[in-house]
């Protein structure tokens, strides 16, 4: 009996639980601690997961435009003999696609209206790039036939090109792209600097630079602000004509790889390495092998860090706003939790007198934190979970309605606020605030506890 | 049998209060004795130090100097375990201002002495046979149709026999009262007298303070405390 006894109720006393809940219903302050404790993991919640959906989400899109991994040059030059490593690459196990990928500037435009641009060229055979990472999602008119995405539809003798969403369409006021059935027809002109191994300029047909003109095929759609608004995709072959990478040996910048399924993204990169540093051993006798030791081989989180680390930035900083939110709750929890054990001084000398334990007014109060943490946290969630869900209906109805937006679509690039609850994140939220409740009701009831019956029984007296 | 000649015996029990930078004497060396199944009645002016000398008998406050000894032990040498037990088990308190739980029942402030001492599962056992003691005690003490009710609900004099109840509930061989009917009228207050009374002769020790001399009259034995004495 005594064994059971310390199991099932782990000595609990049963006054305690009868006097915990009836503190909770029978005190209307506690209703203030419970709706404090709601309010703020409210908010957390909705923060929180806001922002690691954004976060997550604009990982995501780095990750799906470049792959798993790049072994690539920063210079404009390239490196040779890339079809031997992706020989190699593709007899491992444990590589699934590899894109060879051309990437240079170009001055882009109309021909003919003189208002060229700088843009971002990146030549790819897009079968082998869509293997690689996420391209043929990107696109609008050929995400199922990708293979065909640079055959205009109307044969001109021109070659296709994609160019980022951002640079052909315009948003409207909502924040929507309106794209035509087909492609419109326009012209693009683009123009290369085309570079020798050493990094000289080649003499070229007219000039410097080598210029052709493309038929608008396709737009590519990644979500990332800074690519939608400068990519042109073109051919591989094409591309590498006119960064004058077309000779012998032919020229790259990089070669995108994505690994099989199961495969970690540090160990796959690691063999990636050793493989790299390997196949750089065997050409070293070769021409141009210096181009190789400007090459890295990277994850997809390394090569794009720059723009990561800043989105990670704000999310540690938001992470410590919302540390003080916390501390700020735990000091109203406090605050709420000294005046109620205040309040209930005299009720812990009439317990003493009637025998209870420091030890056991001490639990007492705990367990009323508890319920009130647990309590709080549980409406907070469901509101926030509420919130959450309806998060994207409420942002559309303020702006349809009063015009409010939280940020200008026209700009913007939000598409949908994120909205799916993490459970980590939960738990880690409502952990802390049971957590801060319990804190803010210990001191005050050790406190409370460690008076001798006489001196809390006098207050009523005084 | 009786192992010991007085139930409670003190021996020079003295406290001070701090107030400030004075110290303020209230009790200078109490000497006193009581006898199984005594009435005893300690008046003494507002302020001599009754309620002072009243906790420190029933274990709830310490004695600056002096000891007092409860069955011929000393209350300074019980554990913190013996001293929760001893004021759950061995004396029962009534208070002037009847400290009455307002968030349970009556029939629940009555048993919560019992409720105190129980695990959950040994609660769940016990329950009904507590349940019943104080319906017993609610009924002697003519309060068996408020057993349900809540503390605020209820009159002073009504209250006071809640406590009284509840003072009683685990059968304490000493009930300390504090100016019992300190806050009621004299009608009321001669049914809690009456109340006492009544238990005294069926053999239950009783201590009580009261600055009213009339009232102390209705114990068997009177003692006076002035000026932090015993006279
Ligand atoms: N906790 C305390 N701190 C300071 N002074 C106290 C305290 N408790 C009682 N006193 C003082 O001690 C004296 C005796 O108090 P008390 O025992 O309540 O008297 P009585 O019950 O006889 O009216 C009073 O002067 C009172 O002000
Ligand atoms: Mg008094």
């Amino acid at each position: 009996m005594h064994w059971a006894q310390s199991v099932l109720a782990l000595r609990s006393r049963m006054y305690k639980i009868i006097l915990a809940i009836r503190y909770l219903i029978r005190c209307r302050i506690t209703y203030f601690a419970v709706l404090a404790v709601a309010l703020c993991v409210w908010i957390v919640v909705i923060v929180m997961t806001v922002m690691t959906g954004l976060v997550g989400g604009y990982k995501l899109k780095n990750h799906k435009f470049v792959g798993d991994c790049v072994v690539g040059t920063k210079s404009l030059v390239g490196f040779a003999y890339y079809e031997d490593f992706i020989k190699m690459l593709e007899d491992t196990d444990y590589v699934e696609g590899v894109s060879p990928v051309i990437k240079s500037y170009a001055l882009a435009g109309q021909p003919g209206t003189g208002q060229d641009i700088r843009l971002e060229m990146i030549g790819v055979d897009p079968a082998r790039h869509s293997q690689a990472t996420g391209f043929a999602e990107t696109l609008h008119y050929h995400v199922d036939d990708v293979s065909k995405v640079f055959e205009p539809r109307e044969d001109g003798g021109l070659s296709g090109c994609v160019i980022g969403i951002d640079r052909i369409l315009e948003r409207d006021s909502n924040g929507r792209y309106t794209a035509g059935p087909y492609p419109a027809d326009i012209e693009v002109a683009v123009s290369c600097f085309p570079l020798t191994s050493r990094g000289a300029l080649v003499k070229a047909t007219t000039g410097l630079v080598n210029t052709k003109t493309f038929y608008y095929s396709d737009h590519s759609r990644t979500g990332l602000a800074r690519v939608d608004s400068s990519v042109i995709y073109l051919p591989f072959e094409q591309a590498q004509l006119l960064c004058g990478m077309g000779g012998v040996p032919k020229r790259v910048n990089a070669i995108h790889i994505k690994f099989k399924p199961g495969v970690r993204l540090q160990e796959g990169c690691q063999d990636v390495s050793s493989l790299w540093r390997m196949f750089k051993q065997a050409k070293t006798d070769e021409s141009q092998s210096y181009l190789l030791d400007a090459v890295t081989v990277q994850s997809w989180r390394v090569h794009r860090r720059m723009f990561i680390a800043a989105m990670e930035k704000e999310q540690a900083m938001l992470t410590v706003m919302f540390g003080f939110v916390g501390i700020t709750t735990v000091f109203i929890v406090f605050v709420v939790f000294y005046m109620i054990v205040s309040h209930k001084r005299k009720d812990i000398g009439i317990l003493k007198s009637v025998g209870v334990s420091n030890a056991n007014i001490v639990q007492l109060f705990s367990g009323f934190a508890f319920l009130i943490g647990v309590l709080g946290s549980s409406i907070g969630t469901v509101a926030g979970w509420l919130f959450l869900l309806k998060i994207n209906r409420i942002e559309t109805f303020l702006f349809e309605r009063f015009g409010f937006q939280l940020w200008d679509r026209v700009i913007f690039f939000i598409g949908d606020i994120p909205n799916e609850v993490e459970f980590k994140v939960l738990a880690v939220i409502v952990l802390s605030a049971i957590g801060a409740c319990l804190l803010g009701a210990l001191v005050p009831s050790l406190q409370a506890a460690s008076l001798r019956p006489a001196e809390t029984l006098q207050v009523g007296q005084l | 049998m009786k192992k010991h000649d007085y139930i409670l015996q003190t021996r020079g029990i003295h406290k001070s209060y701090r107030m400030g930078a004075t110290e303020v004497k209230v009790l200078k060396g109490v000497n006193l004795a009581v006898e199984e199944g005594e009435f005893v009645a300690i008046v003494g002016s507002s302020g001599s130090g009754k309620s002072t000398l009243l906790h420190i008998l029933g274990g709830l406050d310490k004695p600056g100097r002096g000891a007092v000894s409860f069955e011929g032990r000393d209350l300074s040498r019980f554990s913190a375990g013996e001293l929760n037990r001893f004021r759950n088990k061995a004396v029962g308190f009534v208070f002037q201002f009847y400290h009455l739980l307002d968030e349970l029942s009556v029939l629940e402030n009555v048993f919560l002495p019992t409720m105190v001492s129980k695990s959950v599962i040994g609660w769940l056992g016990y329950r009904r046979q507590a349940r019943r003691r104080a319906r017993e005690l609610l009924v002697q003490l003519g309060l068996s149709d408020r057993a349900n009710h809540k503390p605020y609900q209820l009159s002073g004099g009504e209250r006071q026999r809640v406590a009284i109840g509840r003072a009683l509930m685990n059968a304490p061989r000493l009930l300390l009262a504090d100016e019992p009917t300190g806050n009621l009228d004299s009608a009321t207050g001669n049914g809690i007298l009456d109340s006492l009374e009544e238990l005294n002769k069926a053999g239950q020790t009783v201590v009580m303070v009261t600055h009213d001399e009339r009232i102390a009259q209705r114990a068997r034995r009177t003692i006076t405390l002035a000026d932090g004495k015993i006279t």
